[in-house]
């Protein structure tokens, strides 16, 4: 085992099935690997170190006794928004910079009952408000593919983590892209799932209509392996949704033949780079080679709003959730006064950094009295007629292809103060949440070394078709056996 | 549209959000630029199209009402800022 940083969880589990490796080895081995490249990538916010060597004890413990599931052993990283026990969960906010979750949120549950070692928590943007973890209160994660460049956002440092080669795999959260775009922009495979087929219990809210848990992995196996873990209805979440689960991984080594794919012609939005497009036309051209029929120049007419709709509804559902951080039952407590409603404006004032408090003040003015038709209640119609675009869409075909971002990932700072430059990052991949229909993004190229993602969606709990088209393409290109050097 | 000084300081007082003079300006002049930009969904006929305040069909989902463990007292309190004996401690609220 030369390479323990590149492991899969699927090659990993061999090796610890087969005994080769052992789980305290493997998370020794991530350990060494995340106290070397972590200063540079800067993708966690907390390792867990004591905690990993224990659970890998544990895990050990279990394949000795013949109890090995895809999982068992398999170290993960995951996203600082997953309630984890006893473990700092900060959101990367000042505001949770001491909170120790009472419980665990349900799919670190369900991934600790199939055996996964935690190594720690990644970096991200303030309560997953952003597209380039520039807006952590604490640090910005960098690019492994280029160190100058940002990671992506806001599941930044789980993406980069993986792609540094600091943990087999992670989780991430996506509201409007916050898997997928940094997947994309860090050459990895992302999955936000269909809304409602993974629990969002423990999950720290940010817009509960468009929030979903999803697998941030090397491969597209991987992303299968972890789905069949985290998914299923949970009583505690009442939006996830009674559907069967299937085995995600018998969607793999399927051929494509035949079905049918449609490009929208909306997502080739002006000011996507060339190299991008570039990127997505060789892309669609092996999509057909592997026997795909492929359709361009389908409409979906109301794309170009879906960037007003999600970002009035989006703030609108974040306002209110986290109207909760009041400095009484946990977080930061600004002291200095004996005013009650004082407490609570200096609370809110120096526990939230600018973007949180910008979407906070947009989402109130969009509900406040006078305004909610005009707003709240429009961005609700015109999510409608989003939605009712997909299902049309979806009667023709299998899934539909698109770039996962217009541009390659952007340098540091270079969005400035500037939120809806920002925002645009985003294009491709909100109207998915707005729709809460499922969608990948895999690596599909490069341009001049910077990883450019290629993004592939379907019906509502149609992650099995997502998985096939997607495992298909990787394998007839191999684009998730590049690695960075850090 | 150009949000005022007044609009901004009451949508912050809504929110409870203590601002300093420069967040009155920057916020003011970046909200009101983002808002500008949402001009466009006025242009959407939107005529007899019902609202999705969220994406699956699920709706009003019943359970029985069984007596489980919950969490302790201690785990609830542990995070709090301030408590006293088994309270939370806050300010007074009427003055």
């Amino acid at each position: 085992m030369t390479h323990p940083e590149h492991l899969t969880i699927h090659e990993a589990h061999d090796l610890l099935k087969s005994k080769q490796i052992s789980s305290v080895e493997l998370t020794k081995s991530l350990l060494k690997r995340i106290e070397e490249v972590d200063p540079k990538v800067k993708a966690f916010m907390t390792v867990t170190g004591d905690l990993a060597l224990q659970q890998a004890a544990q895990a050990d413990k279990k394949i000795a006794a013949g109890e090995c599931s895809p999982l068992t052993g398999v170290p993960g990283v995951m996203k600082d928004v997953l309630c984890t026990k006893g473990v700092r969960t900060t959101c990367s906010s000042k505001m949770l910079e001491h909170f120790l979750p009472p419980y665990n949120a349900t799919v670190i549950e369900k991934l600790y009952a199939n055996g996964m070692v935690l190594l720690g928590k990644a970096n991200m943007d303030e309560f997953a408000m952003g597209s380039s973890t520039e807006n952590s209160a604490y640090f910005t994660t960098h690019n492994p593919w280029d160190l100058t460049r940002i990671p992506g956002g806001s599941s930044g440092g789980s993406a980069a983590a993986v792609a540094a080669g600091e943990g087999c795999f992670a989780l991430g959260s996506d509201t409007g892209g916050s898997i997928r775009q940094p997947a994309g922009f860090c050459s990895i495979t992302g999955l936000k799932p269909t809304y409602g087929r993974v629990s969002r219990y423990g999950l720290i809210a940010f817009a509960s209509s468009l929030d979903q848990i999803g697998p941030m992995t090397k491969d597209v196996t991987d992303s299968a392996i972890v789905m069949n873990a985290i998914s299923g209805r949970d009583e505690r979440d009442s939006t996830s949704v009674d559907c069967p689960v299937p085995d995600f991984t018998k969607s793999l080594n399927k051929d494509i033949k035949g079905m049918r794919l449609g490009i929208p012609k909306e997502y080739f939005v002006e000011g996507m780079q060339p190299e991008v497009a570039a990127a997505m036309e060789i892309a669609i051209a092996k999509l057909e080679e592997l026997g795909a029929s492929v359709e361009r120049g389908v409409s979906l007419p109301s794309t170009p709003y879906a960037l007003a709709v999600y970002y009035i509804i989006a703030p609108s559902e974040a306002s209110a959730n986290l109207a909760r951080y009041d400095g009484v039952k946990y977080g930061f407590s600004f002291q200095g006064t004996d005013s009650m409603w004082e407490a609570m404006e200096k609370t809110r004032q120096f526990g939230f950094g600018p973007e949180v408090k910008r979407r906070i003040m947009l989402g109130t003015y969009a509900l406040s009295a006078g305004y909610y038709d005009a707003y709240y209640l429009k961005a609700q119609k015109v999510r409608t007629l989003i939605r009712m675009e997909f299902d049309k869409a979806f009667e023709k075909y299998d899934a539909l292809i698109t770039p996962t971002s217009p541009t390659v990932p952007f340098k540091a700072g270079e969005k400035g103060d500037d939120p809806l430059a920002m925002y645009l990052s985003d294009v491709c991949t909100l109207p998915i949440n707005i729709a809460g229909v499922p969608a990948i993004s895999i690596p599909a190229g490069f341009a001049s070394g910077l990883p450019i993602g290629m993004q592939i969606i379907a019906k509502p709990f149609a992650e099995e078709t997502i998985f096939r088209i997607a495992h298909a393409y990787e394998q007839a290109t191999g684009w998730q056996k590049m690695n960075p050097k850090v | 549209m150009k949000l005022s000084r007044e609009e901004v300081l009451h949508i912050a007082a809504l929110a409870k959000l203590g601002m300093t003079e420069d967040d009155i300006h920057h916020f003011g002049d970046q909200l009101s630029n983002i808002l500008e930009n949402f001009e466009v969904l006025k242009g959407v006929d939107t005529e007899g199209i019902p609202p999705t305040a969220q994406a699956n069909s699920v709706c009003n989902v019943m359970r029985d009402d069984v007596i489980a463990p919950s969490l302790s007292q201690e785990e609830v309190l542990a995070n709090a800022p301030k408590r006293d004996g088994e309270f939370f401690r806050i300010r007074p609220v009427m003055e």
